[in-house]
């Protein structure tokens, strides 16, 4: 424990020198082509691979590629908000503003992964379960998944004071976190009609190799692509701060 | 003992996380019937679940459609099969559409009311699948070839449950 302690002290002033506002702006610029041209490379893979090579499925037939895009939504709705609920840990116990500004950056972005999720969802579930909507655990733990993501932004939204309504928010961001875990096993904890895991299960994926590997690359394009959003929206947020407090300096100079 | 802010702080949300992981897992919990989306024909009739299970009340029952047990009415939009979970059993009678992944072998979910002769007049029939996905070729040519059994492998552990104690 101790040692811990003494590692975390020697480390801290390094990781104070790289997350001041400046160099984290130096990080995103650099980052930010590779990512949108990355993304750019890996969906036109994975669009042409899914939606044109892969296979159709022995049961569902061509309804089955909806999954390569509803499954991403998914797992970016539920990535992006554990990240969001971890740094708003972070962001309360040691008030670090980046951390505030980065959740702030993220949470639209997995708003708009949570929706297309259900949105893809209820498109899928109609020809093949035979009804857009229930009121199942895993759709309803969603459903709140995305009022938690919508709440954040609302809280952001309507307070006066920004340092207060971070903190709120932030609160709020944390208390959804619990619903992470829910949503990943009310399939296994409850019988639903959302069929259970399919790729991170025990005894191994149950996706045979030529939809599965069309479905990863999707995953992957999709994060790139999120991290690249995430990226610019948090580049835009730290000039605007950088702005700012450059005008606020100015008019007490003057 | 003078504590600095954060380490105040981390045990603040330590704690409050703790408190509030508990109480939603006593909640999950104490809903668990209640979160259930459908029974089993095995748990339907359970003694501790009849009482909540009235013929004025809608119920729903999943399992897979017994192979054999499809029969089509005259009209041809009236149906029958039987809901099993491999260990009971549930008769069904249905009028409507079926959906397109409705076949024997297959995961349902059927709501509606329960006859006191134990038959289940459905409302609503829902197809469910399972969590494998293969390539129609190859299922193609492993039912040519004579290798496939319609419903092999149903996926167990959302069927069969093994009856808590």
């Amino acid at each position: 424990m101790a040692s811990i302690l003494r590692f975390y002290h020697r480390l801290a002033p390094f990781w104070a020198k790289a997350t001041t506002p400046s160099a984290v702006l130096r990080l995103l610029a650099a980052m930010q082509s590779w990512l949108g041209w990355g993304s750019v490379v890996l969906l036109a893979i994975g669009l042409v691979w899914s939606l044109l090579v892969a296979p159709p499925d022995y049961q569902q037939g061509e309804a089955v590629r909806i999954m390569f895009l509803h499954v991403p939504c998914a797992w970016l709705a539920l990535a992006i908000y554990s990240m969001m609920a971890i740094m708003s840990a972070m962001a309360l116990i040691w008030r670090h503003n980046l951390a505030f500004i980065t959740i702030r950056a993220m949470a639209p972005v997995g708003a708009v992964f949570a929706f297309l999720c259900l949105f893809t969802g209820a498109i899928w579930g109609k020809p093949m379960w035979g009804t857009w909507w229930v009121w199942d655990a895993r759709l309803t733990s969603m459903l709140i998944l995305w009022f938690f993501y919508l709440g954040y932004l609302a809280l952001l939204a309507v307070t006066q004071d920004r340092g207060r309504g971070e903190r709120a928010a932030a609160i709020l961001a944390l208390v959804g976190g619990i619903n992470v875990p829910i949503v990943k096993y009310s399939v296994d904890w409850w019988h639903s009609l959302h069929q259970p895991a399919s790729i991170l299960r025990l005894g191994g994926p149950r996706i045979a190799a030529e939809i599965l590997a069309p479905l990863l690359l999707m995953i992957v394009a999709m994060t790139v692509f999120a991290l690249y959003v995430i990226c610019l929206n948090l580049r835009r947020l730290l000039i605007e701060r950088k702005n700012l407090a450059a005008r606020l300096r100015q008019n007490l100079v003057a | 003992m003078r504590i600095k802010p954060k380490y105040r702080r981390l045990l603040l949300v330590v704690a409050s996380l703790l408190l509030l992981g508990g109480a939603v897992a006593l909640m999950l919990v104490a809903f668990k019937d209640g979160v259930v989306f459908f029974y089993t024909p095995t748990e339907l009739h359970q003694p501790k679940n009849q009482a909540k299970i009235t013929p004025d009340r809608p119920v729903r029952v999943g399992g897979l459609v017994a192979v054999h047990s499809l029969q089509a009415g005259a009209d041809g939009l009236s149906y029958q099969f039987i809901i099993t979970d491999l260990s009971d059993q549930l008769a069904v009678v249905y009028t409507g559409v079926l959906p397109d992944l409705f076949r024997e072998g297959q995961g349902v979910v059927a709501e509606g009311h329960l006859l006191p002769t134990g038959t289940l007049v459905a409302t609503t029939v829902l197809a469910k699948h399972d969590e494998r996905y293969m390539p129609k070729p190859l299922v193609d040519q492993l039912k040519a070839t004579g290798r496939w059994q319609e419903g092999q492998m149903p996926s167990e552990q959302n069927y069969v449950k093994t009856p808590r104690p």
